[in-house]
């Protein structure tokens, strides 16, 4: 297949699968078969596309002149479509699962929406300039806000205006003001490996148009624009699945990455010292999510905390702006959304089988679900960083980064953090399986969630443990 | 025949007009009125692709007397790219007009209604068309006092229109007078009407108080006309009251002529040139442009009534026409004509919606629509789309929109400006949302009329919805011929 064709059917699958969703909503059985099947499909072509040189463009076509919608995957670009593509199954699967077993309605309008975030994020991934990068960023945020509010409670209302209030406004407001300064100084939108931006700007000004684009990039999470996140969990588990692992906030920080690797340049970024700012504030959201966390008891509040923390390493590594820290963010784009999405399977697996959601009530769950709690501890580990788990590799490559550009203080932020997630996420794990047994359990014996969820969070699990083996395939050279 | 174009495009409707007051028997006037809005919007589309493809002026001696002598119809890149938004916008409002007037106006009137409607029809179009400032003037009245007397119909189911097309009237003849105060000191300096005269005699006698004192006449004339604020009082109950087919046909095109108008007279006679146009009057526009879209924007998001709401939301889109126009710049002029165009379209998908709601059930408000997207979907979705192409959301106009008008601010280093502009229209989404919470996401009440869409009711409103979709993809044309229409006033490169 050729390249172009490649992307196409990246773009167009889940649109065709969003379309067949809809036609075929009175067959539920055939609605989400061909959503999984379409999911296998994908995630093959993402694991193609993957494997292929660069150099690939897809054109669709010009809004005017210097206002392309077009398409060129690039190394971070494809990784970003190898996650999203790859856990598109994965989290159909778990999806189909979890609705039944949760007795959750709209389930066609819910897979309809799915589609075509999955069709945004793809968008994103491979977009070729910073036009077409917003025009999917957008969609994103419009196609999965009826995600969050599936419930249709009024809380999930709330959540819903706190979701698309900040996202859209931070986008609109900022991120859009970057691309359009973009678009004046250099005269470009297209992404340009090296950056565009050098000899275009007094470097007095870049770190105020980095702040745009930190800022404008809501999807990102980066405190204090973290709000929509934690309020976004009211929505049904496959949903912050999607949040948190697949789609959003991988686009957001993949974004924060893309733009500082090819519109800012690392190298740019360095030598003016314009990222400095932001590796304090990234630091600063790692420590202060992770304190957050440890005093939230409901499990997926807990974890979306955990996420904002995650993600301020990815935002880290873009700020440190060496090849190395760069190189570690992108590893950890892949490394969190396979240990994210796990903790989140496990999250609704408890809450499907026994109705539970706070941590406290969760002792000796380990023993009646001892596959779920096994994931759960793999997945935590990852993400802890504890070898032999993708998560240690990345942590690893941030501090070897920190070290180059001589920021020390990172290294102590990034173990005291780790210290931090060993202790909000084994909470969890300890309680599990040591603990004795809490007054909601009825019995001992062993009680899983269905086959259709407990399958998906093993499957993530054991990504996490071959990422670690398999990290060369994953370790992107941005030169410099 | 092909070369009389420019003044059939004007005639026609005007001609039309007494003819249609005439006529009796159902559908009469309206199908005149149709007919002759259908064939100025195909004469305004033939002009526009003529002078796309020569790039040319098209100058026309009316009874064949040359400038300076005779009065002159000029199509150029401008008046060619303006004319088609405005017969085309009154050739769709005509199509909805009739079930609309049906529904709202005294059967007795409609006659009457389509004269006048016709009267305001040929009046814009005569303004555009004109190369003579006091013939702006004449057209200018044409359309405004058949404008009150279309918002005055409004007064068969809602009283209010009467003060509403009575303050319209005071402040309307104000700013006309305003104009022609300035008009006349210009002719005094001058001894000529001819705009291109003018602006060649004005080069000689620029630094005098005179023609600075005519400038700040025209423009404030013009300024009320076009409702920016604060002297946009008049447009909101005047839209809000009058008949359902009039809002829609004057919240899309009436303070858009104006707007050309004002570019035509400050870029056109004046020129950028001119002391004290550039910093004092630039600056001026774009205060109250941006202090415009605020007040609008903030005052929508507080409004229930949905004709309210989205005039309100007018006072901001023209605030940011105004602030395309302060940026005194080829592009900032290029982002005025992009989105005088867009917007008109984006407000007749909206009021032509809004209008198929309010002529079933008297008044479109928040608590009308509760519930109404499973009732009327393809109707609350034209709202839906029109509403994110105001926000600027991508892939409709409104995004083509601001992407230029910002581009035009930070040209000149205006990054707080264009910072604000983009938070008033991310102040939007909070009208747009409540609208969609409220058709969507709430429960339809027990007891409410049931609301009925046949493609009477939505096709009008569907068509501009296309057109905003179909502008904010393949917007090429449109920034080209914009692009090419600001350059008739300033030069310069793309």
């Amino acid at each position: 297949m050729a390249g172009d064709m490649l992307i196409l059917a990246l773009l167009g699958l889940p649109l065709l699968a969003s379309a067949l969703v809809l036609v075929l909503r009175d067959k539920p059985n055939l609605r989400d078969g061909q959503a999984l099947l379409i999911g296998l499909i994908t995630a093959a072509c993402a694991i193609e596309l993957y494997g292929r040189a660069d150099g690939d463009t897809l054109f669709i076509l010009s809004l005017a002149v210097g206002l392309d919608i077009s398409f060129t995957p690039e190394p971070l670009g494809k990784l970003f479509a190898l996650v999203a593509g790859v856990l598109w199954p994965v989290a159909t699967l778990y999806t189909v699962g979890y609705m039944r077993g949760a007795g959750e309605e709209n389930h066609t309008r819910f897979m309809f929406f799915y589609a075509i975030a999955i069709h945004a994020a793809m968008g994103i991934a491979l977009s070729g300039n910073l036009l077409t990068l917003f025009v999917f960023y957008e969609l994103l945020t419009f196609s999965t806000y009826p995600l969050v509010t599936h419930k249709g409670t009024p809380e999930a209302m709330r959540a819903g205006r706190i979701y698309l209030g900040i996202l859209v406004a931070s986008s609109v407001i900022l991120l859009l003001l970057g691309v359009i300064g973009i678009w004046v100084l250099t005269s470009t939108l297209d992404f340009a490996t090296g950056g565009i931006l050098a000899g275009h700007i007094d470097p007095f000004y870049v770190p105020l148009l980095l702040a745009l684009f930190a800022f404008g990039i809501g999807k990102a999470a980066l405190m204090p624009l973290h709000r929509w996140l934690p309020a976004a969990m009211v929505a049904p588990t496959p949903v912050s699945a999607l949040l948190h692992a697949v789609a959003v906030v991988k686009a957001g920080v993949f974004t924060v990455l893309k733009v500082a690797v090819y519109v800012f340049g690392i190298d740019f970024l360095r030598e003016t010292g314009s990222s400095d700012w932001l590796v304090w504030l990234a630091s600063f959201s790692i420590l202060a999510a992770s304190i957050v966390a440890m005093s939230k008891t409901n499990l997926k509040a807990r974890l979306a905390y955990s996420t904002i923390s995650q993600l301020g390493y990815i935002v880290l590594g873009a700020a440190l702006a060496t090849s190395l820290a760069a190189s570690g963010a992108a590893l950890h784009i892949a490394a969190h959304a396979a240990g994210k999405i796990t903790l989140f399977f496990c999250a609704g697996a408890i809450y499907v089988a026994h109705h539970l959601t706070d941590i406290k009530e969760m002792n000796g769950l380990g023993r009646v679900m001892p596959v779920t709690f096994t994931a759960f501890a793999l997945g935590a580990l990852s993400i802890i960083g504890v070898p032999p788990l993708a998560g240690a590799w990345s942590k690893i490559m941030l501090m070897g980064g920190a070290l180059d550009n001589g920021h020390l203080a990172v290294l102590a932020v990034l173990m005291l953090s780790s210290l931090l997630n060993l202790v909000y996420l084994g909470e969890i794990v300890l309680r599990g399986f040591f603990a004795a047994p809490s007054h909601g359990l009825k019995s001992e014996a062993v009680q899983e969630a269905p086959l259709t969820m407990v399958l998906p969070l093993c499957l993530t699990a054991l990504m996490s443990l071959a990422l670690f083996f398999a990290v060369d395939v994953f370790i992107l050279d941005f030169g410099g | 025949m092909m070369q009389h174009l420019p003044i059939l495009q004007v005639l026609l409707p005007l001609l039309g007009a007494p003819l249609a007051a005439l006529l009796r028997g159902r559908d009469m006037a309206w199908g005149l009125a149709l007919l002759l809005t259908g064939a100025a919007f195909l004469i305004s589309i033939i002009l526009f692709s003529q002078q796309q493809m020569t790039g040319e002026t098209l100058v026309y001696d009316l009874g064949g007397w040359p400038a300076p002598i005779g009065i002159v119809y000029v199509i150029d890149a401008a008046s060619a790219l303006v004319l088609p938004v405005i017969s085309g916008i009154a050739f769709v409002a005509t199509i909805a007009a009739r079930r609309l007037v049906e529904a709202e106006i005294d059967a007795r009137d409609h006659a009457l209604f389509y004269a006048a409607w016709l009267l305001t029809i040929a009046g814009m179009l005569g303004q555009v068309t004109t190369g003579d400032a006091f013939n702006i003037f004449v057209f200018l009245e044409i359309s405004s006092l058949s404008a009150y007397a279309l918002v005055a119909m409004g007064a068969g189911r809602d009283r209010r229109a009467l003060p509403a097309a009575f303050n319209y009237l005071i402040l309307g003849t104000v700013g006309a007078t305003f104009y022609v105060i300035g008009l006349g000191l210009l002719y005094m300096l001058t001894g000529t009407l001819n705009l291109m005269d003018l602006s060649e005699r004005l080069a000689d006698v620029q630094s005098t108080r005179a023609a600075f004192t005519a400038l700040a006449f025209i423009a404030l004339g013009l300024f009320l006309k076009m409702a920016l604020f604060p002297l946009h009082f008049w447009l909101v109950p005047a839209y809000a009251h009058a008949p359902s087919a009039v809002s829609a046909l004057m919240a899309a095109t009436a303070t858009k002529v104006s707007v050309y108008v004002l570019i035509r007279l400050v870029f056109g006679v004046f020129g950028i040139d001119f002391p004290g146009l550039a910093d004092a009057v630039g600056l001026l526009v774009l205060t109250l442009g941006i202090a415009g879209a605020f007040v609008g924007t903030l005052a929508a998001i507080l409004e229930t009534d949905l004709k309210k709401l989205f005039a309100q939301s007018s006072i901001a889109q023209l605030g940011y026409m105004a602030i395309g126009i302060g940026a005194m710049s080829a592009t900032g002029l290029a982002a005025a004509f992009i989105h005088l165009f867009n917007h008109a379209l984006m407000k007749a998908a909206l009021f032509l919606a809004i209008g198929a709601i309010a002529a079933q059930v008297g008044r479109a408000s928040m608590g009308t629509i509760q519930g109404a997207g499973r009732q009327i979907p393809l109707t609350m979705t034209a709202i839906l789309v029109g509403g994110l192409a105001l926000i600027g959301v991508p892939l409709t106009a409104g995004f083509i929109s601001k992407l230029y008008l910002v581009r035009a601010l930070l040209e000149q280093d205006f990054w707080l400006l264009a910072a604000l502009t983009f938070i008033s229209s991310a102040l939007a989404l909070a009208y747009v949302w409540k609208i969609i919470e409220a058709a969507w996401l709430k429960e339809r009440p027990k007891g409410a009329p049931v609301l009925v869409e046949t493609p009477v009711h939505y096709v009008p409103a569907w068509l501009m919805v296309i057109a905003t979709i179909g502008f904010g993809i393949f917007a090429s044309p449109l920034v080209d011929a914009a692009y090419a229409a600001a350059h008739v006033f300033i030069g310069g490169a793309r």
